[in-house]
């Protein structure tokens, strides 16, 4: 049995975001006054905190609470990336919601439950914590998809996604529930253990299920339907939020359940990953290209991005989950600063959403066009920029575990997806101007500014960011 | 012996009403049914010896689920009527899926035997010489109390949730303030005045 103040210590990350939540509720509700005022800088400052925590905090292993939470590298790193997508978020979108007159403070209460969640999430050792942790993000997530509620298109992001992510939980609980019958326990250790050898029929049926719920979560095809209508019709902060922290929060449980509890089903989880990830890079590459709306076209670009993360877990080995995690932490800087980006775009007030609002950016605002291009650049995997090696690090992985043909698909996926990101850049550069864009908040600068060159100069001093990735990554084997 | 009798008049009339539940032309008949299905399965779990988990479905199902079922189909004018016409022309389609899930059903649950290695992982066995009630409460707020602080999170999200998503403040409206009612005083409240006689107002 864990002392008590031993896993409080452990989980003070987690402490942090619970305690000061509902700290924030009270003194929300006691204020009487429906904007957000300092509320959004305290949930910042208590993302900060958390972060700072985890960086400062424990550096061994352990599992907590009888077996529900386990705090290692892997989770550490991973719950990090979660925070610091949050964390830029809530500070980009708040010019953006005060304009749109939805700053309410609960938006960055319902962020800090997300959050919360998602850490509960990725460090969860057992199906119960899982299930809890996908809960508690899912249903702030919900609300905050349709946080604009007078907008129609946010109302019917916000509905869409709960009927389907209502769906998916159901098929996950499912599974889970095949689970715990047939292993007999909850614990992931203990399915590994009841995995060993001799597979049964009932527990592969609910790994089936229990994949079916994290695709979901993790908007790989074929459960993608809903991300390119919510991407468009969330509020722009609210859709950075989606393709950044939960998106490493999804994969983060996804890479856990598979690699920590079901290590003796490897063969058969192998093939549906490397199914969901072909078509994932598929469609991510094709659909995007007749894209008119920026905000659709990162949607499409968010699912072929996952399906490239898959191949790094589809090879199931360490240098696999090293791939995964230098994606997911190049995805969250790209996709952060393409946000940025898309936040800036402002005419006379109002946000303008569509790919031909950028022309001719590079003569009114050459400073930003030319970060945007950067990223547009390493999103399209072009070396040396930061997104090539996410991508040359899961393909290598790939081959060295002799998935050839998942690796040629991938190469041949990205070099059509090129085509789109490089559109927006020919549009940028080569087209007749568009009236000028506003000139953006500094939030928005700093984040676009500081995205741009690190996916820029990761090439220059790579050692710091791929040591620690590499130390996280070995703590799941 | 009793127990078999009970297990027999319980199970009959749960499946005889949940039968009832799709047949029945009026939905109020329907939710009744159902609320009688409720207490029959709670009977069955008692007859298993789960006495904490009867009582919750009574409470949770009965209490709330069928009581807010009854609500709705009371508020909304919904013709079920309607939605049955077909009922008929699709019988063969669906008769025959329900018979494939059916027989799919048997076949696993026929061949399922539970595996002595996962009866030795389960994680807080039934402990003997102890209620259901007494065990679950000595587990729930130990060995899971992270788990049960991370419900009340969730609980928490939904009520911020359905607050911000419902809630309108309107301005402009009339309430009524009972220290304002109290303080008016006859003179700033009545007004006399002179009239002359048979002049009218």
């Amino acid at each position: 049995m864990t002392p008590l103040s031993l896993a409080l210590a452990h989980s003070l990350p987690e402490v942090i975001l619970a305690v000061g939540v509902l700290g924030l509720v009270l003194y929300g509700a006691l204020r009487g006054k429906a904007s957000d005022g300092p509320v959004t800088e305290i949930a910042v400052g208590l993302l900060g905190a958390a972060i700072l925590v985890i960086l400062l905090g424990f550096k061994e292993q352990a599992i907590l609470f009888d077996g529900a939470v386990i705090d290692d590298g892997f989770g550490r790193f991973m719950k990090v990336l979660a925070l610091i997508g949050s964390l830029t978020a809530l500070v980009m979108g708040q010019d953006f919601l005060a304009r749109e007159r939805i700053d309410k403070f609960e938006f960055p209460i319902l962020v800090l439950l997300a959050t919360l969640g998602m850490m509960v999430l990725i460090s969860a050792q057992n199906l119960i914590s899982m299930y809890l942790g996908l809960e508690l993000m899912s249903l702030a997530l919900y609300v905050v998809a349709a946080f604009n509620r007078d907008d129609l298109r946010a109302s019917e992001a916000g509905l869409k996604y709960f009927v389907l992510g209502a769906l998916s939980s159901g098929m996950l609980l499912y599974g889970a529930s095949l689970i715990y019958g047939f292993a007999g326990t909850v614990d992931f250790a203990g399915i590994a253990a009841a995995t060993q050898g001799h597979v049964s029929i009932g527990i592969i049926f609910g790994l089936v299920f229990l994949m079916t719920g994290l695709a979901f979560k993790m908007s790989a095809v074929p459960f993608h339907m809903w991300t390119p209508d919510v991407y468009e019709g969330a509020p722009t902060p609210v859709t950075a939020f989606f393709g950044s922290a939960v998106k490493m929060a999804a994969v983060a449980i996804t890479v856990r359940v598979l690699m920590t509890a079901f290590p003796g089903a490897e063969a058969q989880w192998r093939q549906i990953i490397v199914f969901i990830s072909i078509l994932s890079m598929a469609l991510g590459a094709f659909a995007a290209i007749g894209q008119t709306n920026i905000k659709r076209l990162m949607a499409y670009s968010a699912i072929g991005h996952v399906g490239f993360a898959l191949v790094g877990l589809a090879a199931g080995t360490q240098e696999g989950v090293f791939g995964v995690m230098v994606y997911m932490a190049i995805y969250l800087v790209m996709t952060l600063g393409s946000f940025a980006a898309i936040l800036s775009m402002r005419v006379a007030g109002h946000a303008v959403e569509q790919i031909s609002d950028l022309s001719g950016l590079a003569k009114n605002n050459p400073l930003m066009a030319f970060f945007f291009a950067m990223l547009m650049f390493s999103l399209a995997g072009i070396p040396p920029l930061a997104g090539f090696f996410a991508k040359w690090y899961v393909f290598n992985a790939a081959i060295q575990a002799h998935l050839y043909p998942l690796a040629v698909i991938g190469v041949l996926s990205s070099a059509v997806a090129a085509y789109y990101y490089l559109r927006v850049v020919k549009i940028m550069y080569f087209d007749e101007a568009a009236p000028a864009f506003d000139p953006p908040t500094p939030a928005l600068r700093v984040v676009l500014a500081i995205t741009s060159l690190f996916v820029l100069f990761l090439f220059a001093y790579p050692a710091l960011f791929i040591d620690a990735t590499a130390t996280a990554a070995k703590s799941l084997f | 012996m009793i127990a078999a009798l009970f297990f027999y008049l319980f199970s009959a009339v749960l499946i005889a009403s949940a039968f009832l539940v799709i047949t029945s032309r009026n939905p109020v008949h329907s939710v009744l049914f159902l609320i009688l299905a409720f207490f029959n399965a709670a009977g069955l779990f008692l007859l298993l010896g789960a006495e904490f988990l009867a009582m919750l479905l009574v409470v949770v199902y009965v209490g709330a689920v069928a009581v807010l079922f009854l609500f709705v189909v009371m508020m909304l004018d919904v013709d079920f009527a309607e939605f049955k016409q077909g009922f008929m022309r699709y019988l063969p389609v669906g008769g025959a899926i329900g018979a494939i899930v059916l027989l799919e059903l048997v076949l696993v649950v026929g061949g399922w035997r539970v595996d002595a290695a996962s009866l030795a992982n389960v994680a807080s066995p039934a402990p003997p010489a102890m209620s259901n009630t007494l065990a679950l409460g000595r587990v729930l707020y130990t060995q899971y109390a992270y788990l049960f602080i991370a419900a009340g999170m969730v609980l928490l999200t939904a009520m911020i949730g359905a607050i911000i998503l419902t809630l309108h403040h309107k301005v402009g409206i009339k309430r009524q303030d009972v220290a304002a009612q109290n303080a008016r005083t006859p003179k700033d409240a009545v007004e006399l005045r002179k009239k002359s006689f048979r002049q009218g107002v």
